[in-house]
């Protein structure tokens, strides 16, 4: 960790003979949303896994698949994930099984966790939940508070880059996706642009999460609510039933979990000193290509 | 000297993001102690957040709206029966002996007339068949075809007084209540739930008599709730103002240990 941080700090202080101007690049909205998503996000991942731990298996259609009690005759198997355990000569072991493919999982915490004396049998060990012991009623008040929490900023943040235009620089236009292999170049030599507006990947990735990720995830959550499915059964038929919209809600979450590591491999990358600046105080130092202009209330 | 103070804010940078990994790497029970059930001022905020849900999706649903209605192609396999399934009380097994010929569903509490209903009797009113989806809180769901005769009318029938504000479901089956030992299980609706048109006291179950596993001889249905707001082996529907003096106070077996009372989410 050490090392990665010196390396991108030696990176950012190369160009400090002709460094571009200190511009300011994040509003006040974008800033305090960015940091409450970050918070709110932890506790909705640690928490949804906990959720996921009372019943470690996704499935396709309306309706969960399972063995008749009695008989073990089974009329439906639509599961296509499953996190358990199972009885080995070697003692319990945790088994996932993807789409009919069962791998031994005991190494990651996946189904067996914890002192092997006296193992958890869990989907998400306890370093991965919280509370850190299984406790749906609880994990559930904390879900449903950072969700909230999480759905009125994310309103905020969109009324305020509705009005300061920062939504605007979001989607990619044209013109940037023509520079998309140009980009992608770039980024492979870890040379990154700063610029006044996003690189074009930085565009593609930003509203994968704000216009395909945030939507996704909050709409395959309230179609998991009975109550909601009153209100709005079309969302029922949207996604192809409830527990298609839990398994997608599932894998937007790891789509999220994805977009985190690229996130922050890239802050520590392009500079984490500049990026962290850029996300606090709002003001991030350009690359020298960039044209000092005091009218745009550059510093230099 | 400007050099230093930027060396300076970098080391700080990067010990604070070693210490956050170290912390997430060391598990998350630190977060523990704040958020675990019994008296904690930081969990009775956050469980705000649950009082906030039910509001707005009360707002949003009205008296009437219908939780979705499925089709008998969609029932693809039995009903998944889950809590008790077996109850062993003494009143309930001399009933389940005589299948049932002897019970009575009694209608009690802030009432005009309080009632008791055979299950002939219930048999014989016009009934309700829906094929609707339970949703268990633990994240699975089953599709099944339910029939009994909706409970509004025969709340109207005893009459309702204006301080009744809900519902109190007693049951025949108990559950493990911890120091307290066996403890009967019970659930409370609000008035709204009560009336709902899918609100049925089900004798049947896809086609036949509801099992003993599913509840016999009589499970609430409130279909816009979870499942453990269904309650199974119903004997008594008390009217009440509050609930606050019932069990644990909470207004249901699960909600005394820690679910929600809403159950719509």
């Amino acid at each position: 960790m050490a090392s990665i941080t010196e390396g991108g700090a030696a990176e950012a202080e190369k160009p400090a003979k002709h460094k571009g101007p200190l511009i300011y690049r994040q509003s006040i909205f974008t800033r305090v949303t960015h940091w409450v998503w970050a918070i709110c996000l932890f506790f909705l991942l640690l928490s949804g896994l906990n959720i996921f731990d009372a019943h470690p298996t996704l499935y396709i259609g309306q309706q969960s698949s399972f063995a008749d009690l009695q008989t073990g005759d089974q009329h439906l198997d639509n599961a296509w994930l499953d996190i358990g355990a199972v009885n080995t000569d070697n003692g319990p072991r945790g088994q996932t099984t993807i789409l009919g493919h069962s791998f031994d999982t005991t190494g990651i915490g996946l189904g067996v966790s914890g002192d092997p004396a006296n193992p958890d049998f869990r989907g998400f060990p306890a370093s991965a939940t919280i509370p850190s012991y299984y406790d749906l009623a609880t994990a559930r008040v904390i879900h449903f508070f950072f969700a909230w929490i999480l759905v009125a900023t994310l309103l905020v943040w969109l009324v305020a880059s509705v009005f300061n235009r920062h939504i605007a620089g979001i989607p990619p236009t044209p013109r940037d996706l023509k520079h998309l292999p140009r980009d992608i170049l770039n980024h492979l030599r870890l040379r990154f642009e700063h610029g006044r507006q996003y690189n074009v990947l930085q565009k593609l990735a930003y509203s994968a999460v704000f216009f395909i990720l945030f939507p996704l995830i909050i709409l395959t959550g309230i179609t998991m609510s009975p109550g909601v499915n009153t209100v709005a059964p079309w969302l029922l038929d949207v996604f192809g039933g409830r527990q298609t919209a839990r398994s997608i809600h599932f894998l937007t979450m790891s789509a999220f979990v994805l977009f985190f590591i690229i996130h922050i491999i890239m802050v520590v990358l392009a500079g984490p000193f500049n990026e962290l600046r850029q996300m606090i105080t709002g003001r991030y130092r350009a690359g020298a290509d960039v044209p000092f202009d005091p009218s745009k209330g550059d510093k230099p | 000297m400007s050099g230093k103070l930027l060396l300076n804010r970098r080391r700080l940078l990067g010990l604070g993001a070693a210490s956050a990994s170290t912390l997430l790497l060391a598990g998350c029970d630190q977060f523990d102690d704040f958020v675990g059930q019994g008296d904690n001022s930081v969990r009775g905020y956050l469980e705000k957040a649950n009082d906030l849900t039910y509001r707005v999706q009360r707002l949003l649903q009205g008296p009437n709206a219908l939780a979705r209605e499925y089709t008998d192609a969609d029932i693809r396999q039995g009903m998944r029966p889950n809590g008790s399934t077996d109850p062993q009380g003494d009143d309930y097994l001399t009933l389940k002996a005589n299948k049932f010929a002897d019970y009575k569903l009694k209608i009690t509490g802030l009432v005009n007339k309080e009632l008791s209903f055979s299950l002939a009797d219930l048999k014989s009113m016009t009934s309700r068949t829906q094929i609707t989806r339970h949703d268990c809180v633990e994240g699975w769901s089953c599709i099944a075809k339910w029939t009994g005769p909706q409970l509004g009318p025969i709340l109207d029938q005893a009459g309702i007084k204006a301080e009744a504000k809900y519902c109190l479901y007693h049951c025949y089956d108990t559950m493990d209540g911890g120091l307290s030992g066996q403890v009967p299980y019970y659930e409370t609706s609000d008035l709204l739930d009560a009336h709902h048109p899918q609100t049925i006291l089900a004798y049947g179950m896809n086609g036949g008599d509801l099992p003993v596993a599913n509840g016999a001889p009589i499970r609430v249905r409130i279909e816009r709730a979870l499942g453990y707001k269904q309650p199974k082996y119903v004997h008594t529907i008390e009217l009440v103002s509050g609930f606050a003096e019932v069990g644990g106070g909470k207004g249901g077996y699960w909600e005394d240990n820690g679910y929600d009372w809403y159950g719509g989410i």
